[in-house]
């Protein structure tokens, strides 16, 4: 009884946690499903996004265009392994690696050599905040984070459907294709890389004034939330949710799901410690079963998937 | 009008594995002409294709399409000229996108895309009727993916594609070689009324004599690198396989190396 109650009672916790990392999963999504890259450079432009905000609000900055601005950097951040990935020749997971590595340094620096910055609800004037998450007025992060993630699932589907985001996912589906449609996949695919890595940061911002602190290391491992919240939504609603604004919407649900789950294993006793190995666990398995089904149970021959 | 001037390329150079592809290579291809063209292994015939498409680039030498020098384009650039069918069915359209919205991207070949709708009502109409014409069942396909489509179905799709905003040079590239044969001459079929419907300058290389022999106005044999046949007009129209082998011989003195070229 008692376990079920701190359940209960963790749930708008847990909820407002999955729908900020669904938007930073949203923004991987692009990556990883739409421009078919693995870009590392989230879990360095997750931090960048907490620590550009966290910094302007501290500076007395409102707090949405601290979040623009946050989104700003991010989309920098995209751009650099975007640069670096077509016009370097560097393969995509390295271009990530390297940004990443990089963007470090840089967060720190933005965050005034200091490994954590606090950004207090108390002083300032924040756009959600963990304190209010079971408070039933409208200062509860859960009806902004709705709408911003009901806006920016209507924006995306919109985008993707116009001539340039055609171009875009064709970019991701097939290159050689693209470019003899006169598709310029270079740019494309630098466009893909800033639209996510501004939509990481977005979600970064936020996370960093929900937990009241920007911390250099809270991207640490993004990808992998990013990833699994991706992959537990495509496992729930792959058969039902065919159109691409419920694809995205079941990418939010994917990491609520992450995140209740997380909930309930933390309750059962499993060590904070141990959280990576877990999740790094889950990520791993979910994207092995769909190789497992296609080398072992079936006897097509399928055609090779290109590297890139 | 497509010019290829003295084009050279060698692959792997300066290493045990330098093989001449391209040895300075000459080439006027007057518009309206459907040039087929024929080689054994490794004679260069795709390279030369890949090299007036922009895949591949070339060590010295120029291509030219109505006196433009677009020897220095890069690829997406040159597609604004190009319309192109590879021999592999996966590589023309995006597995993951609709029939419509692939026939859309391809609709606006050559045009900058902006932040408009990416396909209209009246697009899929006209989408709807030219499927029709190839009889293979696509028009009340529009909305399925293609990766769903058979290799044939995406052969006629690609080929629909690269024409539909009219091309200066349509470039095939042994597009009906992964396809069995019935559904190889299905898709040569449409290819020959396509071409005919709008005149279109054809680039098209085959290993398939026969094929070279029975479509298009204009045959080039190449060997080594080099063109060593072009037949026009009367002659190429009286050509047969075993004349064309006799040909080939006489002129590389040696013998065609390729046997799914003379049995296909």
């Amino acid at each position: 009884m008692n376990y079920l109650t701190t359940f209960i009672n963790s749930l708008p916790g847990a909820a407002a946690q999955g729908m900020l990392w669904g938007i930073m999963a949203i923004g991987l999504y692009i990556t990883f499903r739409i421009i078919n890259i693995s870009d590392l450079t989230v879990d360095g432009s997750l931090a960048t996004g907490g620590a550009v905000c966290v910094m302007l609000i501290r500076a007395g900055i409102n707090g949405w265009i601290a979040v623009l601005c946050a989104m700003c950097a991010g989309m920098i951040a995209g751009l650099v392994t975007g640069l670096l990935h077509t016009k370097c020749g560097i393969p995509a997971i390295l271009s990530g690696i390297l940004t990443q590595l990089a963007l470090y340094s840089v967060n720190l620096r933005i965050m005034d050599s200091k490994a954590n910055q606090p950004v207090s609800v108390d002083k300032y004037a924040l756009l959600v905040s963990q304190r209010y998450s079971r408070d039933l007025s409208l200062r509860n992060p859960l009806f902004l984070l709705i709408l911003v993630i009901a806006v920016l699932i209507g924006f995306l589907y919109w985008f993707f459907g116009t001539e340039k985001g055609s171009s875009i996912r064709a970019t991701g589906a097939n290159l050689h294709m693209a470019k003899a449609q006169g598709i310029n996949t270079e740019a494309d695919t630098i466009f893909g890389l800033v639209i996510s890595n501004g939509l990481v940061a977005f979600s970064g911002a936020l996370l960093a004034q929900f937990q009241g602190a920007a911390d250099v290391s809270m991207g640490r491992g993004a990808i992998v939330i990013g990833l699994a919240a991706i992959i537990i939504g495509e496992v729930l609603f792959s058969k039902v949710f065919i159109n691409f604004g419920l694809k995205l919407l079941a990418v939010v649900i994917g990491a609520i799901v992450y995140y209740l789950v997380l909930q309930i294993v933390l309750m059962l006793g499993l060590n904070t410690n141990d959280l990576k190995l877990f999740s790094a666990l889950i990520v791993a398995i979910f994207l092995a079963v769909p190789y497992f089904r296609e080398t072992y149970f079936k006897k097509a021959v399928s055609a090779p998937k290109e590297e890139r | 009008m497509l010019e290829i001037r003295n084009v050279r390329k060698t692959f792997f150079p300066g290493t045990i594995n330098e093989k001449v592809a391209i040895a300075g290579l000459d080439l006027k291809i007057e518009d309206g002409e459907f040039v087929t063209v024929i080689g054994g292994n490794g004679a260069g015939k795709s390279t030369m294709l890949n090299i007036i498409a922009g895949s591949l680039s070339v060590d010295s030498g120029q291509v030219i399409i109505d006196g433009q020098d677009i020897t220095r384009w890069p690829e997406y650039k040159r597609a604004k000229l190009l319309g192109r069918v590879f021999q592999d069915p996966m590589m023309g359209t995006a597995p993951s996108m609709q029939i419509d919205e692939n026939l859309a991207i391809a609709a606006r070949r050559g045009q900058p895309r902006g932040l408009k709708w990416g396909i209209t009502k009246e697009e899929r109409e006209t989408y709807r009727e030219l499927l029709k014409s190839f009889d293979l069942g696509l028009e009340d396909r529009l909305s399925a993916k293609a990766g769903l489509l058979s290799g044939g179905q995406r052969q006629a799709l690609t080929l629909l594609m690269a024409t539909l905003k009219k091309p200066k040079v349509l470039l095939l590239d042994e597009h009906t070689a992964a396809l069995d044969p019935k559904t190889a001459d299905k898709v040569l079929e449409i290819t020959d009324r396509i071409v005919a419907e709008s005149g279109l300058t054809t680039f098209m290389v085959t290993h398939n004599m026969r094929d070279a022999i029975r479509h298009g106005n204009r045959l080039l044999m190449l060997n080594e690198g080099k063109i060593i046949l072009d037949l026009k007009g009367e002659e190429k129209q009286k050509m047969t396989v075993e004349k064309l082998l006799k040909r080939f011989e006489k002129a590389s003195g040696e013998a065609f190396t390729n046997d799914a070229a003379i049995l296909g």
